[in-house]
């Protein structure tokens, strides 16, 4: 694949800090559509790839285009959010003292200048995409509660549902299912593939029986580099890959 | 909460009339009679609620805890001042048509430029607004972009207000030095020291408060608002779903700091006097505290508690004037232990929970009408 067609390019991006390369000349397409799900050990760079596409840190080198053609390393984190790419936090992290409705509002695609948002009114058509995206996240009977009061699980489908708001083509999310109970991590994995129906998503996470759920193309991170990429089987019996893991 | 707003608004508004009709036109016999020497003193405390409201909107809502406040507060009130002391003209213990007492004092010939325009109330009435304003967004500009903030920026915003507590303090700034602007005769022709001027003063503060009230109301109604208080709780998430924050935070911050300016303009001839003392990094401590005593992040709590703790201010300054600083302190410290969300914040949090018990106990009395 090339940089027609993909979503998401990244090509050499290394990062470092402080001499250590975070991000070792990093590649990776990700297709239109396409669902991912990347996974490596403690510190393989996960987070930081996506710091380098949300706009949050600078790579030293590499290129990373989104959607074939726009550079995302000269844009900050407001722009990048606007092109359309959504990213879901490692940790659940909502508006905790507004209302479930309100965090939906507030994520729901349209103008974020000072201005509009101090005239805009809800129109009904917004009102009806509130709906519907609280209802895709299974949260309609909270809709008027404080996020706060959330359980855990709930608070990681509200940030879900708060990235579908947005209307993003790419949803970057980081480990989901951290913390989950059983139940809610299955319900969890059914909402991320009913999402990646319409969208491209990359999925972060450690929790293998899920990522084996979700049923899609992995890619194993090691040092900030690819270390292989195929289907979960394929990728778990690759001996590198078995030492990584398992190894030393 | 929108409905306490509009009380309180009311409220203030019928005392803008009720104040000065008891002071001029109620007997001095009368139990009723508001004396004379209160009607500034209300007034005073009025500004000092209005200050509040300010650094509310800051850092109640959008999380910038500013210790500077002080600042715009002063730089308002200079203004104002610069005016007043224009209108007094010839009048001066010196007589100069132009020139205020202390240049001439200090042996100087001509008016520095920055004092031209000042013989203008419309001209000062825009400076009162303009120079905080356009300080704050130029400051804000710097500090927002560059992501300073918790008690960097706190810290910065007191740096602010002590240099230019400094910098008032020279002779040669031009704004009377340590005495500052003071001896004022009239405003917008009428003397200053009636009893007439007085109360029209104070209507003039309780109207703007009421008005101020609505405005911020009306704010944090909006979605923009409901942005700010996003960016209070969770600002990475709120920069990650593409708002600006640093023009979330711009806005609020020299809207803040042009209602502070508003309230120093008001202060100043209620008063008569503006000294660099105003630009002291206590006093925009306390403005701190009266917000968090009265409940920061709710619009009516910053009010009371401007009028609390200042009502206790002037007792116990009379009654222990040693006491009040101890008094202030003890305060603050309660306060944060006992009541986090301030007087106001407290009190809507047990009223908010009523209807939610009962709210709770619906389903299972449903569920058990359906079985």
């Amino acid at each position: 694949m090339s940089k027609r067609g993909s979503i998401l390019y990244l090509d050499g991006i290394t990062v470092s800090f402080d001499g250590f390369k975070a991000l070792n000349s990093l590649s990776l397409i990700v297709g239109q559509g396409e669902m991912r799900a990347i996974i490596g050990p403690n510190g393989a760079g996960k987070t930081t790839m996506m710091d380098v596409i949300t706009g949050k840190t600078r790579p030293d080198e590499g290129e990373a285009l989104f959607d074939g053609n726009v550079d995302l390393l000269t844009r900050d984190e407001a722009t990048i959010a606007r092109l359309g790419i959504g990213r879901k936090f490692q940790r659940p992290s909502v508006f905790e003292s507004h209302t479930v409705w309100d965090n939906i509002e507030l994520a729901l695609e349209g103008n974020r200048g000072v201005v509009d948002s101090l005239f805009h009114r809800l129109s009904p058509a917004e009102m009806a995409r509130i709906e519907e995206v609280l209802e895709t996240v299974g949260l309609t009977a909270q809709a008027r509660r404080l996020a706060a009061h959330l359980s855990h699980g709930q608070k990681q489908w509200l940030e879900i549902g708060m990235l579908l708001a947005q209307e993003p083509k790419l949803l970057l999310v980081d480990e989901p299912v951290a913390g989950m109970t059983d139940d809610e991590t299955a319900a969890t994995a059914r909402l991320l593939k009913r999402i990646a129906r319409e969208k491209a998503v990359v999925v972060v996470e450690h929790d293998m029986s899920f990522v084996r759920e979700l049923g899609v193309r992995v890619t194993v991170l090691h040092e900030g580099a690819v270390l292989a990429e195929g289907s979960l089987d394929a990728v778990s019996a690759d001996p590198r890959v078995i030492e990584v893991y398992l190894g030393r | 909460m929108r409905r306490a707003t509009f009380i309180a608004a009311c409220i203030i508004a019928a005392m803008a009339i009720l104040v000065p009709v008891l002071n001029l036109w109620v007997p001095a016999d009368s139990a009723l009679h508001i004396p004379d020497h209160l009607v500034p003193l209300l007034g005073k405390y009025l500004c000092f609620a209005i200050l509040a409201l300010a650094l509310d909107l800051a850092w109640g809502y959008c999380g910038i805890l500013s210790l500077g406040h002080g600042a715009f507060f002063a730089l308002g009130g200079y203004a104002m001042g610069m005016y007043l002391m224009r209108q007094i003209g010839s009048r001066g213990v010196y007589a100069n048509p132009i020139l205020p007492d202390f240049m001439v004092f200090l042996n100087w010939k001509d008016l520095p430029w920055y004092w031209y325009g000042f013989d203008m109330f419309w001209f000062a009435a825009i400076m009162v607004m303009l120079v905080p304003g356009l300080l704050a967004f130029v400051f804000g500009w710097f500090a927002f972009r560059s992501r300073v903030t918790g008690v960097y920026l706190s810290i910065i915003t007191q740096a602010l207000t002590y240099a230019l507590l400094l910098a008032f303090f020279r002779n040669d700034m031009g704004f009377g030095g340590n005495n500052g602007l003071t001896d004022f005769k009239d405003i917008l022709g009428f003397n200053i020291q009636s009893q007439g001027t007085r109360a029209a003063l104070f209507a003039a503060t309780a109207l703007t408060l009421a008005a101020f009230l609505l405005m911020l109301q009306w704010i944090v109604a909006s979605r923009l608002g409901k942005v700010m208080v996003a960016v209070r709780d969770a600002e990475s998430r709120t920069r990650f779903i593409g708002y600006r924050v640093e023009h979330v935070k711009l806005f609020a911050f020299t809207l803040s700091a042009v209602m502070a300016g508003v309230a120093g303009a008001l202060y100043v001839p209620q008063v008569g006097i503006i000294n660099p003392g105003e630009f002291s990094p206590a006093n925009s401590i306390e403005i701190v505290i009266w917000s968090a005593v009265g409940g920061r992040g709710t619009l009516v709590g910053p009010i009371i508690g401007a009028l609390t703790v200042n009502a206790g201010k002037s007792y116990f300054t009379a009654a222990f004037p040693d006491a009040w600083l101890l008094v202030l302190g003890a305060l603050f410290v309660c306060v944060t232990l006992f009541l986090p969300r301030g007087i106001v914040g407290t009190l809507s949090e047990w009223w908010e929970k009523r209807p939610q018990r009962t709210a709770a106990q619906a389903p299972v009395a449903s569920m058990e009408a359906a079985q």
